[in-house]
């Protein structure tokens, strides 16, 4: 078996007073694998940690205790040099909530090449990438606007065309629909779920949106610190009780389907995550009725 | 607040507008040394003529660049009084009686005077704000002055802070104004009153400005260095500035106008400044 992309031991943080007297336990022991490739989704409560675990994994805070290996480089042995820290940071992307907050420049080209210019790519290849990492994301025709005036879903498909001009082989995205518009929103998703299945780009979403989870391949489920669970979004949706022990709801499609078995409609099938599945399991439960 | 301009960049296609931003800075540095090198009548009218074929090959309306007049009006009023009321000379005009004595020679000193601070803005708004934008003009001195890196003056770090925070100006107006709006939605008055007052009621929208000024300020640190920044050690640049053989004909034609100004003062004409 190969190694995973992510390896996580035991994973700990805490955030330290201003006066540096007193500790906040952020993160309390977090151990997960995530293998290339895979579209992770993570959920949590505000407050859960999520965030906190994102930053941990481009080393943007250093973890207190546990063992962080990315792509085979284990973070929490020895000392990372600068070198070490940059090539981590352009394989593992990371992409905000406020688009406002993340972009540098003036005219979104020169915004889209702010990262590669950091790793000193030569011109003519920034030019290439670019151009391509606007391809990706559809946003070729506005190389030339400036990103204030952009609708907040380019504004944020122009950050993710920040990343992938870095080339990483990970991307974080950190609530990056939520400041959006369901139209926005769909964008920015449809974008995220191309670059999994067409670049290999592993993601992690981190959301409030169930429904943005049950895209996923696996969910990770986080409270106050801890993983507490992990499974396919099926699986994780399907535990109902556990999900409202943890501040968090269903999709509301999974929802109907556990009411209406929980009221004695005896619904077959594991597929609850998705509104087509759901649809599905209910008019087949109807059909064999 | 609305469509707030920053700079008073004009577009348009003009020769200035197609320009090296480096070579603009170069030529308004040059200009402003010719205002300095006239002396007398014939170069003044020289620089004058200069002047209005800047205008012309701008492009810019009349209209718009009397704007940039505007601000300096008090002080050509000022300055040519200055000059009319105070120089004596042997030439006097008004009678012998008056108390303030007004000479020729002080009217010349205004009208060159006024010609040279007129010239003066006009072509450094030319050069430097109507055909160039902030931001090019931020990466321009970074590499004109680039230099100094050598003696340990930090250039790039002044440009990066200098185009974000032109990034960041219209960011900052809109929230400016959704914050306006929220007090307003909460009784308050910013419009009349006393000036004290009217001063008082910008304080809780200060207060919240700053706040979120510096969340953001946080966030986008953060979302920098995970975009690998690490100053301009070895940074590279999507659009590198190059020079054409334009410029270099529009710096050596300034410096050839230098020249015409420094022998246009051996003429005696008229008048020449002491
Ligand atoms: N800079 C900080 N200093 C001190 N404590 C912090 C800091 N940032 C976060 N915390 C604390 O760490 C905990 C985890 O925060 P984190 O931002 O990771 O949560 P989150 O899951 O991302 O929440 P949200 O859904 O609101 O984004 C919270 O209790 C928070 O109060
Ligand atoms: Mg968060």
């Amino acid at each position: 078996m190969t190694q995973p992309f992510i390896h996580t031991e035991n994973l700990c943080f805490s955030y330290k007073d201003s006066e540096g007297a007193g500790e906040h336990p952020a993160l309390k022991g977090i151990s997960v694998d995530i293998n290339a490739g895979e579209y992770v989704a993570v959920l949590g409560h505000n407050g859960s940690g999520k965030s906190t675990f994102a930053k941990l994994l481009n080393l943007i805070l250093e973890p207190s205790s546990g063992v962080l290996c990315i792509n085979g480089m284990n973070l929490t042995e020895g000392e990372i040099d600068d070198e070490q820290l940059m090539e981590l940071r352009r394989n593992v992307g990371m992409v905000f909530q406020n688009p406002d907050n993340q972009l540098v420049a003036t005219v979104v080209e020169e915004d889209v090449a702010f990262g590669p210019e950091n790793l000193g790519v030569p011109q003519e290849e920034l030019r290439r990438r670019v151009d391509d990492a606007l391809d990706v994301v559809g946003m070729r025709e506005y190389a030339k606007h400036e990103p204030h005036r952009l609708s907040g879903g380019q504004k944020q498909r122009v950050a993710i065309a920040g990343m992938i001009a870095m080339m990483p082989k990970c991307i974080i995205f950190d609530e990056s629909t939520a400041m959006l518009d369901p139209g926005g929103r769909r964008e920015v998703l449809d974008t995220i779920r191309m670059l999994n299945r067409e670049h290999g780009i592993t993601v992690l979403n981190i959301t409030h949106y169930m429904n943005e989870a049950a895209e996923a391949d696996r969910v990770l489920v986080i409270n106050d610190g801890l993983l507490l669970t992990q499974g396919t979004p099926n699986e994780v949706f399907s535990d109902r009780a556990l999900l409202l022990s943890a501040g968090l709801e269903v999709p509301q499609c999974s929802e109907v389907v556990l009411e209406l078995r929980e009221g004695g409609i005896a619904i077959e099938g594991e597929d609850i995550a998705s509104l087509q599945g759901c649809a599905d399991m209910i008019a087949r439960a109807y059909a064999t009725r | 607040m609305k469509g707030i301009s920053f700079g008073q960049y004009y577009p348009a296609s003009s020769v200035f507008h197609r320009m090296d931003p480096r070579a603009k800075i170069i030529l308004a540095v040059l200009y402003i040394v010719s205002t300095f090198l006239c002396k007398n009548v014939l170069s003044f009218a020289a620089l004058t003529i200069s002047a209005l074929l800047l205008v012309i090959l701008s492009r810019i309306p009349l209209r718009i660049m009397l704007r940039s007049l505007r601000p300096i009006l008090f002080i050509v009023v000022f300055t040519s009084a200055i000059n009319i009321f105070a120089t004596r000379g042997a030439h006097r005009l008004t009678p012998e009686h008056w108390w303030l004595a007004i000479y020729e020679e002080g009217l010349w000193n205004a009208l060159f005077m006024v010609l040279r601070i007129v010239c003066l803005i006009l072509s450094t708004s030319i050069f430097l704000t109507y055909t160039t934008t902030p931001v090019s003009l931020a990466n321009a001195l970074e590499r004109l002055l680039s230099p100094l890196k050598r003696i340990k003056i930090p250039v790039h770090d002044f440009a990066m802070m200098m185009t974000i925070a032109l990034r960041f100006i219209p960011t900052l107006s809109e929230e400016t104004e959704k914050i306006m709006n929220a007090q307003k939605a909460r009784g308050a008055n910013f419009t009349t009153g006393s000036l004290f007052a009217r001063a008082k009621a910008l304080i809780p929208i200060l207060v919240p400005l700053f706040v979120s000024a510096f969340n953001r300020a946080f966030e986008l640190a953060t979302a920098m260095e995970c975009r690998c920044y690490h100053g301009g050690e070895g940074r590279t640049q999507l659009n590198v500035l190059h020079y054409r053989a334009s410029d270099f004909v529009a710096i050596l034609l300034l410096v050839g106008f230098g020249v015409g100004l420094w022998f246009l003062n051996r003429v005696d004409f008229l008048y020449r400044l002491g």
